[in-house]
């Protein structure tokens, strides 16, 4: 019988037939729909998805008409940072545009996070202003709410993590309830000065990454940045495709946010007036590409059929149906790009 | 992508207000040799061989006249030049 090479999800590659391949397809559909309570892939798209997977080539592309465009994760430091070139960030960013032919790039600080970046705005705003005159494309200022650098020793509140394990609930919610109102003044106050730099718009990237407070924390600031700087673009990316209960108690427009899978908080973002919504949907590296893949695709059709405002889905790696790889395989990437632009009809990545 | 930012359009409306701007197709957008002479034709930037054409924010400012869109930067530009 014929196998398919394929993948799991940490990226090693392994050999499946085309009953596995299907099996765990349908397998990762139904885990999606019974987790976020939302359809199930239909048989034609889960076939197509099955098609998508075992194309022959290397890298699969979209249908000519079908491209989207894509925003960034600290897309300026990739080059900087990460690959260690030296290289000032504005010049990364003109790499990025007339190099790598990115639709946009966010500028960020190697400590990704608005408690951090507010002690360095003046240094931040001129690389911004640099790169807004030279360069084409959007160019956005992007960071982590982080509410967990907030905590003592290094910020002002009690520390809810040493304080769940201890039975100490109502200190645990009032510390993060105090973080909150610090990171929505810091990433506030970022966006301000960024705003006066000349940037495109703000990033809050990977909301909820300290659980409900924290995606609270982003809807809230998204709220003061429409209503300060209305012309601010603001895209508001989520870090889990669950957002974890660590208070349990926080709503937002009447909604517990504890608990939203992608199409709820999508919503949510709306509201709070972000123009672009990042969801995200984790991969599980003891899973198969085909099984993370359709449960990805199945959780990412919901949301952008919910959604009013264009969903740029996260893809690195890890997210996204994307194995956890440092370097994600090129094969599973343009797979997993190709099905939730067609099938999950994501408007941008 | 500025579409997306600037007026949350989901792609495809985005793709369809871009190319009526443009006076083209949709599927225009994505062809990478009618674009160079569109962009060139408009005065809206490009990558490469770029003499005598606006670049960064000057084309920026077609950019913003030609979609009927503020750019934030262009506005920056304006009030700082006293233009």
């Amino acid at each position: 019988m014929d196998k398919y090479f394929t993948r799991m999800g940490d990226g090693s590659g392994v050999y499946m037939t085309a009953d596995e391949i299907k099996a765990e397809i349908k397998d990762g559909v139904e885990d999606a729909a019974r987790r976020g309570k939302i359809p199930e892939l239909t048989q034609d798209e889960m076939d197509y998805l099955f098609e998508i997977i075992t194309m022959p080539g290397n890298i699969v592309g979209v249908e000519r008409g079908k491209e989207v465009v894509s925003t960034s994760d600290s897309g300026s430091c990739k080059i900087t940072y990460h690959a260690n070139i030296a290289m000032e960030r504005s010049m990364a960013v003109l790499v990025s545009e007339k190099v790598l032919g990115a639709d946009s790039v966010d500028i960020g600080n190697m400590d990704y996070s608005y408690k951090a970046v507010k002690q360095i705005v003046h240094n931040e705003t001129p690389v911004m202003e640099l790169a807004q005159l030279n360069t084409i494309m959007p160019v956005l200022y992007g960071s982590m709410p982080n509410l967990g650098l907030y905590t003592k020793p290094d910020g002002p509140v009690e520390n809810w993590s040493e304080l769940l394990p201890m039975g100490k609930i109502d200190e645990s919610r009032a510390a993060q309830e105090e973080a909150v109102e610090h990171a929505v003044r810091d990433i506030v106050f970022v966006a301000g000065e960024m705003y006066a730099s000349g940037a495109d718009g703000i990033n809050l990237d990977t909301c909820g990454a300290s659980g409900d407070a924290d995606f609270l924390a982003g809807f809230l600031a998204t709220e003061k940045i429409k209503e300060k700087y209305p012309d601010l673009g603001v895209e508001m990316g989520a870090a889990g495709e669950f957002v974890l209960g660590m208070h349990g108690q926080l709503e937002y427009d009447g909604t517990r946010i504890a608990g939203l899978y992608p199409h709820m908080q999508v919503k949510l973002a709306e509201k709070a007036g972000a123009n672009i919504f990042g969801a995200v949907v984790n991969t599980n590296t003891k899973e198969s590409f085909p099984w993370g893949l359709a449960r990805t695709v199945t959780f990412v059709k919901a949301c952008t059929a919910a959604a009013e405002i264009p969903v740029h889905v996260n893809v690195g790696m890890g997210v996204g149906g994307i194995p956890t790889s440092e370097i994600p395989p090129i094969d599973a990437v343009t797979r997993a790009d190709k099905a939730l632009i067609e099938i999950g009809k994501a408007d941008g990545l | 992508m500025r579409m997306q930012l600037a007026k949350s359009m989901k792609i495809d409306d985005a793709k369809k207000y871009v190319a009526e701007k443009l006076g083209v197709e949709p599927i225009d957008l994505s062809d990478s040799d009618k674009m160079f002479d569109i962009r060139a034709d408009k005065g809206l930037g490009r990558s490469f061989d770029m003499n005598n054409m606006p670049k960064g924010i000057e084309a920026k400012f077609n950019i913003a006249r030609v979609l009927g869109i503020k750019i934030n930067s262009v506005e920056r530009f304006k009030d700082r030049a006293g233009l």
